[in-house]
């Protein structure tokens, strides 16, 4: 992970993608969002999904979990060059979440995180707040997915 | 009965739970989705921000939607949602927390686009045992109309 210091608005991460199986959309779905066109085939023909449909709750926290892969890669990246690792801090929410298109069973979604803003948090100066638009896009290259997520991430400085 | 368009006007909806999250279950939607060692390595989450092992962000909104669907949703003629307004993280998510849910319908409107169709913005908030907010969200929802009353209103 990257420190406070290190990152730039507009600058852009591919975090990977993930095959949307329909074993795993009735998993998520019978623990967390038992609707039934999150359930069964037919159930989501009939809907206005138009076939079996993950969660939205699935399909956010499957970009989590790309999130924390690459900020793993990276820090990864930044071990074997030597540099102290930044850990970023958590998350006090996010605006604007769209669920644009269903994420329907075998979608393969791809998901990216851009830079939109940077602040220095003024009750808290070792940390800096970003902002940053994460979106997750089909195989078809239809914008499926988008939230703009807030993060605490540390200073560089901030411990010395 | 199902629950429809009509059923729901702005105020107080309904209060859900108690729902018992316990440990195992933190750590392993943790592992799953979003293994930072906040989440997951007591020693490293006494030094993180949360000062203590807490529960994903997201498997708490998923818990919420899954409470929201125990709750009404799952006997209500909803069609999906198409996103979240806004959402705050207030406090941390404990092992072995009692949440309860608290339901406020803000907005009932009829669907310019798919006059069959309404959509009903709720606010949630997700409170801990003491009472503490741990969650707020604000999410439109569309539900259908009861049989009948756009044909009324088309005749």
């Amino acid at each position: 992970m990257r420190f406070f210091e290190d990152i730039e608005v507009g600058q852009r991460r591919e975090l990977g993608s993930f095959t949307f199986t329909a074993d795993l959309i009735k998993k998520f779905a019978a623990q967390f969002d038992p609707q039934r066109f999150h359930l069964d085939e037919e159930e989501g023909r009939k809907s206005l999904f138009g076939g079996l449909a993950a969660s939205g709750w699935h399909v956010g926290s499957v970009c989590m979990k790309l999130l924390v892969a690459d900020g793993q890669r990276q820090a990864a990246e930044a071990a074997a060059r030597g540099e102290r690792l930044a850990i970023w801090g958590p998350s006090p929410g996010f605006r604007e979440l769209r669920w644009i298109k269903p994420v329907l069973a075998g979608d393969t979604i791809s998901y990216a995180s851009e830079v939109e803003t940077l602040r220095s948090s003024d009750s808290r100066p070792e940390w800096g707040i970003l902002q940053a638009r994460n979106t997750g896009t089909n195989q078809r290259g239809e914008l499926a997915f988008s939230v703009l997520a807030t993060a605490f991430v540390p200073r560089r400085n901030a411990h010395s | 009965m199902t629950l429809s368009f009509e059923d729901f006007s702005p105020g107080h909806f309904g209060s859900f739970g108690p729902r018992r999250v316990a440990r195992e279950e933190m750590l392993a939607f943790a592992a799953e989705f979003d293994p930072q060692p906040m989440h997951l390595d007591e020693e490293a989450a006494k030094r993180s921000m949360l000062k203590g092992l807490s529960g994903s962000g997201w498997h708490l909104c998923s818990i919420m939607m899954r409470m929201m669907f125990d709750g009404y949703l799952g006997r209500t003629a909803s069609l999906g949602s198409p996103g979240v307004n806004e959402l705050r993280w207030l406090a941390p998510l404990r092992p072995n927390d009692d949440l309860t849910l608290d339901i406020d319908v803000v907005e009932a409107r009829v669907s310019r686009s798919r006059p069959e169709t309404g959509i009903v913005t709720f606010k949630a908030v997700a409170r801990n045992a003491a009472g503490q907010a741990l969650c707020e969200m604000v999410s439109p929802i569309l539900v259908q109309r009861r049989a009948g009353v756009t044909a009324e209103q088309a005749g």
